[in-house]
């Protein structure tokens, strides 16, 4: 068996970005000079398009308005074993307007950044906001936000993976996979490199002017065992979480150090015991259970959905409504703790504003075991203004209003939403050490969950069975159900701050039309009691 | 912003809505092409305009219009090549885009499975462009939503949620080798959920159609009302094996993800389902039901997709699974080249053949049963059978003794599609569906199926 120790080496050294090569430290030490001048001021074109648009929609007779003119790169390298398959940039750059008419909102956008394009994008705001017109109850209203008239913010990195030649991408790609291909019974690697680059500049009729440039860094890599009669075939993949991050995060997590790991267990996996079904304790890594808080706990306290605003995709949410859920449901025990936010270095949805013009804060969504908050916009704060009274806190959003290109219209999306860290300095050895009976869960693979978020199913990349506090080999073909409020309340024991690390997704998708948003999520591992193992193996 | 000042200046628009002619579109492509100084340039080019409106809770939520357009130019220097895409059309932009993917490509390494660009090439004519979709106004779509708004409103203890979404556009495609595409489209689907007050019950109806005309918003909206009134109270029960009556929306959200195991290199390698024990692939072996046919066709007229794929080969007539034998896997010009075989593009716009049983009849037939109207979240649990879990949503009924007697609580299922087309009992009208996962041009009939596997019960509405 192949260590899980090594596994936790390797993300313990990707985590602290320990800078190994001396080109990094050169880099590292230039960048550091660099930003000591602080990220750019707002081109004053783009501020006089904005202006422009912002104007339009005050002739208009828009109560509000604010506008975006963003640059959203992104950059693909794609290799299979010793070739490279493909290399992708793809640019775009327009306005998105919005404007609040009567209580109804318009939205138009248009890639021409002419003053008569923008102009026209607003007008088509305009016109739709008049089509739409509400009925006087139902009319939107904003939570007050403080104006910031020059907010600048970047993304914290040290090399801008924009800047990496191409060539130097590929190697490292190439190198790992031909690591991985060394491992007897592996036939196939896959991996990519996955860059995003937004540059955003935001306006609102409060007076708020924001320029953003947000950097997101990843490394897909599969590898995939065949066993020689064509009977199983087994892919070890996830292996690097993607982060908010330049592209000095992706050398510092080793790939060519570790894909002959990942490939022999890919390899390992082929021999596998296939899991015998029943209740195991299991114990979950953080590179497992950020999915697990994403799907469980994230969705269901996005506010949006709970007031049935997702009713025709997402979903609603079983935390619903909030008048009966906040400050009263259990869910989980008392020591669980659940922090959104967007400011933790790393997380994919760490911004400086949101795209309300709002400085997100941190807030605790769910404390000591009990609902205490949503996911908000600032359309959405008045909502639970009767409960903000209640605790003595201002009606403000928390600042999760995105979009995620200047051609869609922004709503609410989740922000980093993570475990907190135990009291004791325990971790995943203490976790398998206290472990009668159970199953050690590494990395995340298949995930389904209903629009309510109740009954979820989630596999995940190694599965090492745990007897009498040691583990004692390698299963196959795991799959856990869980009922939400029932598996977090199982939760008995949690690694301590030491133990902390965050998975992410760049894909999370949600709104009509479809957007998507990249997240984070911090944990720690985790302890859950008497959960119900199916076996997904089947026979073609 | 790095961009420079000169992103912002005219020139940029080709027309006020993006949208080209066959003539001006290849003008434009031409254009691009003759600035390649590299051996090779392949460019494809995609523009127009869509209108959307959202509504939740009986009110309009978010609305608006986007007018956007995106050039692709991939660069070839033998074989190294790389692509970049830019939505900004200036001279300055596009000249830039030429140059960037000139330069990445020369960096690249090459690519040993590199295949030549098509020369010119002959394509079915596919009438997808329909004017009473490309002239709608907000007013037109606001009309549309309160279809069902007001349906709700007026109902009383019902909340709609639903979302409209129209455009008009076209892609095109050209090479210095020749070759020119042109594809104009419109677009129209309509997506409803009508929940009831209490929070009991739930239920979901969709259309979808180029044809603006063609989308009964009533239809959808009295449809949706039903089932979510129909769904009220749902009653649990036990998880396991049924025989299961599947909407068409609900078999194309299982059948249309056949479509990503039919990799013929995957199956040639050992790593697929329709790899053989022992080496080589089941093609020509039968694999299901053998009254299941499933095939590609851009031309059909319930399909009406694009007929050439991203690198220009003609799409035509494909079919995968001819009664129930498994015809042909899905070859990639390199793959094909290897294989001496003919590359066939992928799935695409797809359909499967169906039957003339009625739902009625299907339920009138069955002694136990679940109607199912569509399938959530669903997630491949085991690529070696095509193993997928989900759960159904918005309108989940129980039959007893040929008869629709109460809803039953959403389940979760764990079953691939394979197994559930070797399990059919009975086969219904194939019709254009709405909103599967994966999305698309798909077709499926109703089916009713044994022995579905049900694995959970989820208390979710």
């Amino acid at each position: 068996m192949t260590s899980r120790r090594d596994f936790l080496k390797a993300g313990a050294a990707a985590s602290a970005l320990a800078v190994a090569n001396p080109a990094l430290a050169r880099a590292e030490a230039l960048a550091q000079r660099a930003s000591s001048a602080g990220p750019p001021p707002m081109d004053p074109a783009v501020r006089e398009l904005l202006m422009e648009a912002l104007n339009a929609a005050k002739l208009g007779g828009a109560e509000f308005a604010d506008a975006r003119i963003g640059r959203y790169r992104n950059n693909y390298v794609i290799t299979r074993e010793q070739q490279i398959v493909n290399v992708v940039d793809t640019d775009t750059l327009g306005v998105g307007v919005r404007v609040l008419l009567n209580g109804t909102w318009g939205f138009g956008a248009s890639r021409d950044l002419s003053k008569a394009g923008v102009v026209a994008a607003t007008r088509e705001a305009l016109a739709i906001a008049k089509a739409n017109a509400l009925p006087a109850a139902d009319r939107v209203r904003l939570a007050p936000a403080t104006p910031t008239p020059d907010g600048r913010y970047v993304t914290p990195h040290t090399i801008d993976p924009f800047t990496v030649p191409i060539e130097q991408k590929a190697d490292l790609l190439i190198r790992a996979n031909a690591e991985a291909m060394k491992v007897p019974g592996v036939k196939y690697v896959n991996s990519n490199m996955f860059f995003v680059k937004e540059e955003k500049n935001y306006a609102n009729t409060d007076g708020t002017f924001t320029t953003q440039t947000v950097l997101r860094s990843w490394l897909p890599f599969a590898a995939t065992a065949v066993k020689p009669d064509f009977t199983d075939f087994q892919t070890r993949t996830n292996v690097i979480q993607p982060a908010a991050r330049g592209y000095e995060y992706l050398v510092n997590a080793r790939p060519v150090e570790h894909a002959r790991q990942w490939g022999e267990e890919a390899a390992e996996l082929l021999k596998a015991k296939s899991v015998d079904v029943g209740r195991y304790d299991l114990v979950l890594h953080p590179s497992h259970l950020w999915l697990t808080i994403h799907e469980s706990i994230a969705h269901p306290t996005e506010l949006d959905r709970a007031m049935g605003y997702e009713a025709n995709y997402a979903g609603t949410s079983f935390l619903a409504p909030p008048r009966e859920k906040l400050g009263k449901f259990r869910y989980g025990p008392s020591f669980m703790n659940i922090q959104g936010d967007r400011s933790q270095e790393g997380g994919c949805a760490t911004i400086g504003w949101d795209d309300d013009g709002v400085k997100p804060d941190e807030f605790l969504i769910i404390r000591n075991g009990i609902v205490n908050d949503y996911q908000t916009t600032r359309e959405q704060a008045p909502m639970l203004d009767w409960w903000y009274a209640s605790q003595k806190r201002p009606v403000r959003s928390h600042g999760c209003c995105h979009s995620d290109s200047w051609s869609d219209v922004q709503f609410q999306r989740m922000p980093n939403v993570s475990l907190l860290p135990g009291t004791k300095d325990i971790g995943w050895d203490d976790l398998i050490a206290a472990t009668d009976r159970g199953i050690a869960i590494v990395g995340d693979g298949s995930f389904s969950i209903d629009q309510q978020r109740y009954n979820a199913q989630f596999g995940g990349q190694l599965f090492y069975e745990i007897k009498g506090g040691k583990i004692v080999g390698m299963l196959k073909d795991v799959a856990y159900q869980m009922r939400t409020p029932d598996f977090w309340n199982s939760m008995d024991m949690i690694g301590g701050r030491k133990s902390y690390e965050m998975g992410a997704s760049f894909f999370d998708g949600k709104g009509q039309p479809g957007q998507v948003n990249a997240v984070s999520h911090g944990c720690v591992p985790s302890r859950f009691r008497n959960v119900n193992v199916i076996n997904t193996g089947r026979k073609a | 912003m790095s961009a420079p000042r000169s992103l912002f200046g005219k020139g940029s628009m080709l027309s006020p809505n993006d949208m080209l002619s066959r003539a001006e579109a290849q003008a434009f492509v031409e254009r691009v092409v003759k600035l390649s100084r590299a051996d090779t340039i392949g460019v494809s080019l995609g523009g127009g305009y869509t209108g959307n409106i959202r509504f939740a809770a009986n009110r309009i939520s978010t609305s608006g219009g986007v007018t956007n357009s995106q050039l692709v130019v991939q660069s070839g220097y033998g074989p190294k090549h790389a692509v970049v895409t830019t939505s900004d059309f200036s001279p300055a932009g596009l000249e830039r885009a030429v140059r960037q993917s000139e330069a990445i490509a020369k960096l690249a390494p090459d690519d040993p499975e590199d295949m030549p660009l098509l020369p010119p090439q002959q394509y079915t004519n596919v009438d997808a462009y329909f004017d009473t979709t490309a002239n709608l106004t907000p007013a037109d779509r606001a009309a549309a939503a309160h279809t069902a708004i007001d349906a709700a409103r007026r109902a009383g203890d019902l909340a709609a949620a639903g979302f409209i979404v129209a455009g008009s556009g076209y892609s095109a495609i050209a090479s210095n080798t020749g070759m020119y595409a042109y594809f104009p489209s419109t677009s129209a689907n309509y997506q409803l959920t009508v929940r009831t007050n209490d929070g009991t019950g739930s239920g979901w109806a969709g259309a979808d159609h180029p044809d603006w005309r063609q989308i009964d918003f009533k239809a959808v909206s009295d449809r949706a009302i039903e089932k979510a009134r129909a769904s009220r109270n749902p009653v649990a029960i036990e998880p396991g094996r049924y025989t299961v009556i599947l909407e068409p929306q609900a078999v194309g959200d299982l059948v249309q993800l056949l479509a990503f195991a039919l990799d013929a290199r995957s199956a040639d390698e050992g790593r697929s389902p329709f790899a053989k024990q022992g080496g080589g692939t089941k093609t020509g072996e039968k694999i299901v039901d053998p009254r299941v046919t499933i095939f590609s066709d851009p031309a059909d007229p319930q399909l009406l997709g694009q007929p050439w794929n991203g690198e220009g080969l003609p799409l035509n007539r494909e079919v995968w699974i001819e009664n129930g034998v498994l015809k042909q896997l899905q070859y990639s010009r390199f793959w094909a080249r290897k294989k001496n075989a003919r590359p066939n593009g992928g799935l695409g716009a797809v359909k499967m053949m169906g039957g003339d049983a009625t739902t009625e009849q299907m339920i009138a037939s069955t002694p136990r049963g679940i109607l199912v109207t569509r399938l959530w979240y669903l997630r491949q649990v085991d690529p070696r059978t095509v193993l997928y879990t989900g759960l159904t949503r918005d309108g989940t009924f129980l039959i007893e003794n040929g008869k629709i007697t109460r809803a039953v609580k959403n389940l979760r299922f764990n079953e691939s599609p394979l197994f559930m087309l070797n399990n059919l009992e009975m086969l219904g009208r194939p019709e254009r569906v709405a909103g599967t996962e994966a999305g698309g041009n798909v077709v499926f009939p109703t089916l009713k199926v044994r022995d579905f596997n049900f694995t959970s019960l989820s208390d979710a509405v």
